[in-house]
């Protein structure tokens, strides 16, 4: 049983390691090779679905009578590929939230966002009764 | 046995990962994992995969992180957020899955149900209805062409996403200051550039060969524009953004982008006129088998066109804001 289901076990804690990594660090980069570590575990979960024992690469020749089953290299081919214009996007997103904040943690971020919230909301506080003293005044 | 080295040590390099604070490093150690990925897909027999996981994981999405992290700094800030309640819904969550394997089928049983349904069809009869070896090309190509058209569309509409977020209008560059960038890059990597401008024909002129040949051995569209998009971006590091662009047009870039969208769906237009299905290529000529060959050279064409364009178009787009930011800063510190 060790054996048999050894790849199953290995896509799991690679899975679990990129989870943790999304979920307990707060840098943005890191957090995207977190993503790419769960996705690669995905992809070497059908990989390794596919692979038959005594089989060959699914490319027809002659004298072979057993290939791996081609279906999920197909999928994950265009995965891989969809997979990194993706990991683009979100690192493009990256330098834009290190232009606009100036940091790419989390912390700072939210701490920053916490701050032009509190302004604004003490702004509009301050604004609302001025408001209310010039309709008293007219 | 090779495979078990294999994962134990993407493991290995897994935890690494986590516990590096130098995201350099960090950005390293994953191009390991990408190649090493790549050799565990040979050893389970998935040539084609490995080929694009190489390009791909090794080099490409490397390329693009050590661009990022030269614009946005090299140090993670130490604090985690609950590291424990993080570890203990990782670990709930790993438990979980553990107790579902129990029931899948072992490794590499030849009677799992994924290798029932449409697979023996796949592997017994592609030869008769699509006359290409390589059955990974003939159901990426032919069996599943909707779907990858579908992937096509994604990976386009990434690069324009990029392209939205990162472009900025084209104001008048200061010629002298960029070319005091190059020169001292140029210096400083002389043997590389040598190498590597022995080495771009032959790069080049391999990905063309992965282009045509995808047919009779590993290969196709995918993993020529990857190697193709590679030896640009390679070239584009060492000899400066400017004069990458002399050399590619920026708006021909765009432009092959969306024409090998086009192309694949002219493809499928074409069967539809011919009073076939939607990319039932049979319909396209008189005999079935050279209709097939016919309509997976071009849908080849068009996927090959539309990824190496968009890998280009992502990578140019990094530096060259990576390079306004550079001028920024050296204006401000002249300035100050």
């Amino acid at each position: 049983m060790l054996m048999g289901l050894f790849n199953h076990w290995v896509v799991i804690a690679l899975m679990m390691i990129g989870l943790y990594i999304v979920i307990a660090h707060g840098n943005l980069i890191k957090k995207i090779v977190g993503l790419t570590l769960f996705q690669t575990s995905v992809f070497i979960f059908y990989i390794s679905m596919a692979k038959v024992n005594g089989g060959t690469a699914p490319i027809l020749a002659d004298d072979i009578t057993q290939y791996s089953n081609p279906l999920p290299h197909v999928l994950i081919l265009t995965a891989i590929v969809v997979g990194i214009a993706t990991t683009a996007l979100a690192l493009s997103l990256v330098v834009r939230i290190k232009e606009t904040y100036g940091s790419i943690e989390e912390e700072n971020i939210q701490h920053q966002d916490n701050q032009s919230l509190e302004q604004s909301n003490s702004k509009k506080a301050s604004t609302a009764p001025k408001d209310s003293k010039q309709e008293n005044q007219a | 046995m090779i495979n078990i080295v294999i994962l134990t040590l993407l493991v290995v390099i897994a935890i690494a990962i986590i516990r590096m604070k130098d995201l350099f490093a960090v950005v390293m150690l994953l191009g390991i994992y990408g190649l090493l990925s790549a050799s565990f897909f040979v050893a389970m027999d998935a040539v084609d995969v490995a080929f694009t996981e190489a390009a791909v994981g090794a080099g490409i999405s490397t390329l693009l992180m050590l661009v990022v992290i030269s614009m946005t700094g090299r140090r993670e800030i130490t604090t985690r957020h609950k590291p424990l309640s993080a570890l203990l819904v990782v670990a709930i969550t790993g438990f979980l899955l553990i107790y579902g394997t129990l029931d899948m089928p072992y490794f590499g049983a030849a009677d799992a149900p994924i290798h029932g349904h449409v697979a023996p069809r796949y592997i017994n009869d592609s030869m008769q209805e699509i006359g290409v070896p390589n059955i990974v090309t003939s159901v990426l190509a032919s069996y599943r062409a909707f779907d990858t058209f579908g992937e096509v569309v994604v990976i386009f509409t990434a690069g324009i996403g990029v392209l939205a977020l990162l472009s900025v209008a084209r104001r008048p560059e200061d010629p002298e200051q960029i070319t005091v960038i190059n020169d001292s890059m140029h210096k400083q990597h002389l043997v590389i550039r040598i190498v590597v401008k022995i080495l771009i024909p032959f790069i080049l002129l391999f990905a063309l060969y992965v282009q045509f040949h995808g047919d009779f051995g590993p290969g196709g569209g995918f993993q020529a524009g990857v190697i193709f998009a590679a030896a640009i971006i390679l070239y584009t590091m060492l000899f400066g953004l400017s004069t990458a662009r002399t050399v590619i047009n920026q708006s021909f870039i765009r432009l092959t982008a969306a024409i090998g969208v086009l192309v694949y769906g002219s493809v499928g237009l074409a069967t539809l006129l011919s009073g076939g299905n939607f990319f039932d290529y049979d319909v396209l000529v008189n005999d079935p088998i050279a209709g097939q060959h016919l309509g997976i050279l071009f849908i080849e064409l068009g996927v090959g066109c539309t990824v190496a364009a968009v890998m280009i178009i992502i990578f140019f787009s990094f530096a060259a804001r990576r390079e306004i930011q550079l001028n920024n800063k050296n204006k401000e510190s002249s300035s100050c």
